[in-house]
């Protein structure tokens, strides 16, 4: 007789930890050809609320780490994906129906991605930065911030665009509250147990499985959220709706994307840029 | 060892002390973790050759014991060599994608933290330093040379070079003993990062931590001919520097070799970067954070024996502060251990070989032949082994040999001065030009005083600090070209100097 | 009184914290290991300062003092007890001649906020009770508002109602906050006279941590220098495994000098400290790793 497999359970990823979601609720995740794969967790606005409490309470160690020690655990978060590489394959052929060779591709591309980011942490200060000539015995200086709590919306698709929006907001020292894909929100749960396991510090990557519709607008009007990527919204109405709710506390916001993304393509630094505040500093020049 | 001497009678409260003080048992790092071949051989397209050269032995200069015989390099092999970095370079390292070289590289700068404490002890052993410098200065710096780098070989259309600048091809790299493995990675990291192979020589007396560097390329399965290290003397380097099939020569040693190598190269295409001799001034002010500008003071010159280009060899120390900071710097200098490089207590390594010791002995009785006072730490110098005690002198001026030229030892030169323009005269009177340091508590001071030295790399109310983010390098005679940083990466790609 | 406190040379953090990091890989080892607990040992205060002190926990703990590890009786005495006034009594009545201490915490511990003549009855009650030590906290508030003769005062005033009792002054640096801060209140501590300058309460986070006290060993140092008298440090508070303990004896040994390394010019004050210690001692002893069963709650 064929062994019984123990079936994995998807919960929420929040503050390090797997909790369900406070409501209880769960909604039916089927494979490409119908069949039942999971009931994945239905988040709800207290699970955003608490999402939000975690990022901010990791924000201050995670931004004040040296930009070398976030590189490193980056770096680490790649290694783990690597360990781990052949289940992701399977769980994307499983789950979203993608051919063998895709997923190969994309899985790989994802953990190249994060070893780009990786180096981009101890880097991305001195492409940005500048020493300014003021016209006055002043040495003035402007350098990258991170601005704190970032929430996505990420994009649906088979993990390289999951990774590639994540990735850049927490290289800079940032911390995020990401919204997976609602049709295939599986992978983004295995992803947080790479998360877990990789040394990053719990709540500076939050997960949240659930509806799109029901769960970003809570984000989008948070006053303690600074600021909010709408890449994966395909609904035009839907953006702008956040993007209206975004402007109560001013939310740096990045627009969902015009054209499809090519995101097996090298990417340029505004997905990095896109979450920093410059500083600038003058300091008098005189014995 | 050493004890504190009492400086004045005590009228004080003190009880009479019921013991004769903490005695600090030994505590050596065991050698057990390393294992030195009784000889070694070139490293050349991925594999270990003998050399044609004659061989010669690199020794412990705290003990004098033989640790290994080590291949010479000739003419020959290092023309082997060069024919492996350049076929390496244009079949496989020059073409492949950035991204790509950048996971060998972090391979290397993993591999590097795991074996960390192995290549500590080693590198304590072969070059004389305090195993706590190697290892918690040296070697973690080497492996942060390496993430940096690595990090930079898949976004080189970040530099500034224009959207796709392309690696010069061979590097032949000349590399000084008093940071053996740091100043490889100073050299290697960013070569390779930027698409270059590489032909390195170690310095003769300290190859060791060079060869196992090499053991690790193989470990992280790096394409033969990428990173060739070949052993040798000053012939090999001439003949690194020599090859016509060299396109960038990188070279961190005296201010001599450097000026013969740029002559060398003379009328050639090929690119050069200098880092050479310091005589750097470390200036304290009135204001200064006493306590720990005498810390400063004391990192400065003593690190490493002062075996530093940039060592704060010249304690410009402003005349109203000035006796005091002495009794400070004194009582201070008193505190400090030498010994056992392996001891993990001892702040003072062996002078690294019997030439360097020799140099030193003669600057200092130059130092006292010129009238200076000389004043060292008490301590009982081992018989075996090359030692030198901390030493300062003080009653210099600019006109005394000591205060011009490079000692490269643990011996410091005091002069002082009265206003901050006076200070920075003395400071930039020199031809060299690597490093300064200045101490003051007024923000707005140290942002004049970095203005007008005319020093690569100004250190405030801190020394000796080192990052790869960090460019590092000299003006005038201390060398052109800069390491660390995007310059660092730049000087290994088309489109600069 | 501003001025001259204002104008002693600064601190820098970066450096200052860096010397006291480096301190902390000195590597101390067998014998140098033995002759470090024993001191440590005998220079703890053991501490009780608990709302929820009973003269029946005062007494268990002034036995420990004594008698640190009852299956071993080569192991030192501690230094003193440390407690509350109104503990005073049943800590000297339980220790008679053995030559343990008492200190008592006094002037509104640990806040110190009250009018100066409640503090100094509360200084008075606790030496007229036996108290041999007194460990009084400084006004943090007039401190951080520059009301510096007030501090001074204060001190003054509290080191007379002790008599013969000495006088530790806690600064609470938890609450002052910068090392600047800490160095100004040495030297104001000095200058009005206590023996001893301390750390904290143990209240208040951070408690006792190695910088803090490297500014202090230099401040001793310092005085010393100028005036030829000796002032003691005592750490408090977060004190708690033999390593940190020997952190600090080496930062005494280094920074401040041998002369510091006695029981009459060092103290720890610490209570879970000293079973760390004497797992350690014993560990040295026996070859092998102890567990707390071996060792006395209290």
């Amino acid at each position: 007789m064929a062994r019984i497999d123990v079936k994995k359970t998807y919960k929420l990823y929040i503050g390090g930890q797997f909790p369900r979601s406070e409501s209880g609720r769960t909604y039916v995740v089927n494979d490409a050809s119908g069949n039942l794969l999971a009931n994945a967790a239905q988040a709800s606005r207290k699970d955003a609320r608490d999402a939000v409490i975690a990022a901010r309470k990791a924000f201050g160690g995670w931004s004040s780490k040296t930009a070398y020690n976030r590189g490193q655990v980056i770096y680490r978060i790649a290694e783990v994906l690597e360990g781990r590489r052949d289940q992701f394959v399977a769980e994307l052929r499983a789950t979203e129906g993608v051919t063998a060779a895709k997923a190969n591709t994309f899985v790989d591309a994802a953990i190249d991605r994060l070893v780009w980011y990786a180096g981009w942490a101890d880097k991305i200060t001195q492409v940005v930065s500048s020493a300014n000539p003021v016209a006055g015995p002043y040495f003035n200086i402007s350098s990258p911030e991170p601005t704190g709590v970032v929430a996505v919306v990420a994009p649906s698709g088979p993990l390289l665009g999951l990774v590639s929006v994540v990735a850049p907001i927490i290289t800079t020292g940032n911390t995020c509250v990401v919204i997976a894909s609602e049709a295939h929100p599986l992978t983004s749960i295995t992803l947080g147990e790479v998360m877990a396991t990789s040394d990053l510090p719990g709540g500076v990557i939050n997960v949240l499985t659930g509806s799109v519709a029901e769960i970003a607008p809570w984000l989008a009007s948070h006053m303690d959220v600074n600021g909010i990527d709408l890449t994966g919204v395909t609904d035009a109405e839907l953006a702008t709706a956040l993007e209206v709710a975004a402007a109560d506390n001013l939310k740096r916001l990045r627009r969902a994307p015009e054209a499809t993304v090519d995101w097996l393509a090298t990417p340029g630094t505004d997905r990095l840029t896109d979450w920093l505040e410059t500083k600038t500093v003058w300091h008098p020049i005189g014995v | 060892m050493v004890k504190v001497p009492e400086t004045h009678e005590d009228r004080s409260l003190r009880s009479a002390r019921s013991h004769e003080g903490f005695e600090y048992a030994p505590a050596p790092e065991s050698r057990s973790i390393v294992d030195i071949k009784p000889s070694y051989g070139l490293f050349i397209d991925g594999e270990f050759l003998d050399g044609h050269g004659k061989s010669f032995k690199t020794i412990s200069p705290a003990s004098e014991e033989v640790l290994a015989e080590i291949a010479e390099a000739d003419e020959s092999d290092v023309d082997l060599a060069v024919k492996a970095a350049r076929r390496a370079h244009s079949r496989v390292w020059g073409r492949m994608p950035g991204s790509e070289r950048a996971k060998y590289l972090f391979r290397i700068a993993r591999i590097i933290q795991e074996r960390g404490r192995e290549l500590a002890v080693l590198e304590s052993i072969d070059n004389g330093k305090p195993i706590k410098e190697s290892r918690d200065v040296d070697i973690p710096n080497v492996a942060a040379h390496f993430f940096y780098y690595a990090g930079w070989a898949d976004k080189l259309s970040h530099v500034g070079l224009g959207p796709d600048p392309k690696s010069l091809g061979v590097a032949g790299q000349v590399i000084p003993w008093n940071f053996p493995l740091l100043m490889l990675a100073w050299k290697i990291a960013p070569a390779l990062a930027a698409g270059n192979t590489v032909v390195l020589k170690p310095a003769e007396t300290t190859p060791l931590t060079a060869l196992l560097f090499a053991e690790i390329c193989q470990q992280a399965d790096l394409p033969p001919g990428v990173v060739n290290i070949v052993t040798g003397a000053g012939a090999t380097g001439q003949a690194i520097v020599a090859h016509p099939d060299v396109d960038k020569v990188a070279f961190t040693g005296s201010t001599d070799v450097g000026k013969a190598i740029a002559r060398a190269v003379a009328g050639t295409k090929k690119k050069v970067t200098l880092e050479l001799g310091g005589k750097a001034a470390n200036i304290v002010f009135d204001d200064a954070p006493v306590d720990q500008a005498v810390e400063g003071i004391v990192n400065g010159i003593f690190f490493n024996q002062g075996h530093v280009c940039c060592a704060g060899s010249r304690l410009l120390v402003q005349e109203s502060i000035a006796d005091e900071m002495l009794e400070r710097l004194k009582r201070r200098m008193s505190t400090l251990r030498m010994g056992d490089p392996l001891d993990k207590n001892t702040d003072i390594g062996a002078i690294n070989s019997g030439e360097q010791l020799k140099r030193i002995r003669e600057l200092s009785e130059v130092g006292d032949a010129e009238g200076a006072e000389r004043w060292e730490v008490a301590c009982d110098l081992p018989t075996k082994g090359f030692w030198f005690p901390p030493t300062l002198f003080t009653g210099v001026t600019q006109a005394h040999r000591i205060a011009r030229e490079e000692i490269f030892g643990p011996v410091l030169s005091v002069l002082t001065f009265r206003t901050p323009a006076e200070a920075v005269e003395k400071a930039n009177n020199t031809p060299f030009g690597l490093s300064a340091g200045v101490w003051t508590d007024k923000g707005s001071r140290i942002l004049w005083m970095a203005n007008q030295l005319r020093a690569g790399v100004v250190w405030a109310n801190t020394f000796n600090k080192f990052d790869p983010t960090s460019p590092f390098g000299g003006y005038k005679e201390s060398g052109y070209g800069r390491e660390g940083g995007l310059p660092g990466l730049a000087a290994y790609l088309e489109g600069t100097h | 009184m501003r001025r001259f406190l204002h104008g002693l040379p600064g601190v820098d953090q970066v450096g200052a914290e860096a010397r006291a990091a480096s301190l902390g890989t000195r590597s101390i080892k067998t014998t140098a290991k033995d002759f470090a607990i024993d001191l440590a040992i005998r220079m703890v205060d053991l501490t009780t300062l608990e709302g929820a002190d009973t003269h029946g926990k005062v007494r268990a703990l002034a036995s420990k003092a004594m008698h640190p590890d009852p299956a071993d009786p080569t192991c030192p005495m501690t230094a003193a007890v440390c407690v509350y006034p109104d503990m005073v009594a049943t800590a000297k009545a339980t220790l008679g001649s053995s030559g343990v201490h008492v200190a008592a915490v006094a002037t509104a511990f640990p806040s110190g906020r009250a009018a100066l003549d409640i503090k100094l009855a509360d200084t008075r009650d606790a030496v007229e009770a036996g108290a041999d030590e007194i460990d009084m906290v400084i006004d943090r508030g007039a401190f951080l508002s520059g009301r510096y003769l007030d501090v001074y005062d204060e001190i003054v005033a509290v080191k007379q109602a002790c008599g013969d009792a000495h006088l530790k002054v806690i600064f609470e640096t938890g609450e002052l906050q910068t090392y600047d801060n800490v160095r100004r209140a040495s030297w104001l501590a000095m200058m009005a006279g206590g023996h001893f300058i301390k750390t904290s309460t143990g209240k208040v986070q951070p408690a006792a941590t190695l910088p803090v006290t490297l500014i202090m060993l230099e401040a001793v140092r310092d005085f010393r220098e100028q005036t030829g008298q000796m002032v003691g440090v005592k750490p408090a508070g977060g004190i708690r495994t033999s390593k940190d303990a020997i952190k600090y004896l080496v930062m005494v040994n280094e920074v401040a000098g041998p002369d510091w390394l006695d029981p009459d010019w060092f103290r720890f004050g610490a209570s879970t400290l000293l079973n760390d210690l004497l797992m350690q001692r014993t560990k040295r002893v026996t070859g092998r790793y102890s567990g707390p069963d071996y060792f006395t709650l209290d």
